[in-house]
């Protein structure tokens, strides 16, 4: 357990930091933004209490938001996502899995489950940042090209990294 | 009371997702400065809707003072144009020089709400750019300054009330004297302000009147401000400390002329060239 604490921490500062110094900084075209520290989220246990689970994206969300000068925008983002987790996981994977007390990775889900419970998990949170963001549904179809185009690439590089760690 | 604390345990996941996404909403609403002003912004067609329908409400209850307030506007309109027709007789051949456009324009309009017990006041008028209004233009009515717009829709504007301490100082002058320095409210109450930068060398009396100069390029000089009512000097600074009692009734304000400067644009230009040698 606290092998995991120490591994939980060093991922959620690595992928804070992967996050808004690199990717913040590559916006292809103005439009594609993707946001890959939700991958915190995702992979935290099964079994983790619902309390901590909240916290958890709190926090993340807000260092996020920290860096990027938009405070709550993540954070909101965030814990809506790390509310709607449980019912992802369910959706996606069978009861003993859950309950076995895995993490919810490749290697654990399998491609086709694992890639749904990404998608989804992705959607939910780019849906909400960038139309927290934008604040307005006057550019409703700007705002969701951005939301859909963003995803897209959060997906994919999700999914590399995945493979490039599990490979191993 | 232990039911309830019994369905808050159990439903304790909802209710701490309920309560950090009203956190982050809050922090999203405060503390950003673009929706900020689309949340609160109450020039947005929505909330202007409301507001007039409840202003035309209002309406009727203060009837009474408004026409009176009309025809004292009116009488006094009336004596200046009788002023200006005895100079007419006495010199006739006086032609206006049509170089002397005027510079500045007015368009009536209603306040539809308004606050006076904030820090920061702000006003919402029901005319907005399809009636021409832009930001940055002054409002004033018969009694004196009212603000200056701000933020604009199709159809209501909302402005910076002279309560407002986000209103950066109107450029004002002591009429007796001509000495010019700026205005800011105390944010303390809604009939007084503050004169600053008046040298203490310079005569000041209690009762002057502070009226706005010309060096701001949004009101016309001359507006009525208010009058002095207390001065004394702030130890160790080399300006004066004026109270102003202010002319407007910022309570009873119902309808106010926006005054568009037609030159604005160019003195602006022109007084940007001086900044880039």
């Amino acid at each position: 357990m606290i092998k995991d604490l120490g591994k939980y921490i060093i991922m959620f500062v690595v992928l804070v930091l992967v996050q808004v110094l690199i990717l913040n900084n590559i916006q292809f075209s103005g439009f594609i933004n993707p946001y890959v520290y939700i991958l915190f989220i995702l992979l935290l246990p099964f079994t983790i209490p619902g309390y901590l689970l909240l916290g958890l994206s709190f926090i993340l969300g807000l260092s996020i938001d920290m860096f990027n000068n938009t405070p709550g925008i993540h954070a909101g983002a965030t814990v809506l996502l790390g509310f709607m987790r449980p019912g992802i996981a369910r959706l996606v994977s069978s009861r003993e899995i859950i309950e076995k007390g895995n993490t919810p990775n490749m290697t654990q889900l399998g491609f086709a489950s694992f890639l749904k419970y990404v998608v989804i998990s992705v959607l939910i949170h780019h849906l909400f940042l960038f139309y927290a963001e934008a604040f307005s549904f006057k550019d409703f179809f700007e705002t969701f090209l951005r939301f859909i185009l963003s995803s897209i690439f959060s997906i994919v590089i999700i999914l590399a990294s995945q493979f490039i760690i599990f490979k191993n | 009371m232990r039911s309830l604390f019994r369905f808050l345990l159990r439903n304790y996941f909802l209710m701490m997702f309920l309560a950090l996404e009203a956190i982050s909403l809050v922090m999203i609403v405060n503390l950003n400065n673009y929706q900020r002003v689309n949340f609160f912004n109450s020039s947005n067609d929505l909330t202007g809707a409301i507001n007039e329908k409840y202003s035309s409400f209002d309406d009727y209850f203060t009837l009474g003072r408004t026409n009176a307030r009309l025809a004292a506007d009116n009488a006094s309109l009336r004596k200046q144009l009788q002023l200006r027709m005895l100079q007419q007789e006495k010199y006739p051949k006086t032609r206006p020089d049509t170089v002397d456009a005027p510079a500045y324009v007015f368009t009536s309009a209603k306040v539809i709400s308004n606050s006076t017990n904030k820090q920061f006041n702000y006003i919402t008028l029901n005319k907005g750019s399809r009636q021409g209004i832009k930001p940055d233009m002054g409002i004033i009515n018969s009694e004196g300054v009212v603000g200056v717009i701000t933020n604009v829709s199709a159809n209501y504007s909302t402005g910076l009330s002279l309560l407002n301490k986000r209103l950066m100082g109107i450029s004002a002058k002591i009429t007796r004297n001509n000495y010019s320095g700026a205005l800011v409210w105390d944010g303390e109450h809604f009939n007084t302000a503050d004169l600053k930068e008046i040298p203490f060398n310079v005569m000041v009396n209690v009762g002057d009147s502070v009226v706005t100069s010309s060096n701001s390029g949004i009101f016309p000089e001359g507006i009525m401000i208010g009058k002095i009512t207390k001065y004394d000097v702030e130890s160790g600074t080399n300006f004066f400390n004026i109270k102003v009692e202010l002319s407007t009734n910022f309570k009873t304000l119902k309808y106010v002329e926006v005054v568009q400067n037609t030159k604005h644009a160019e003195l602006k230009k022109l007084e940007l060239n001086n900044v880039g040698e």
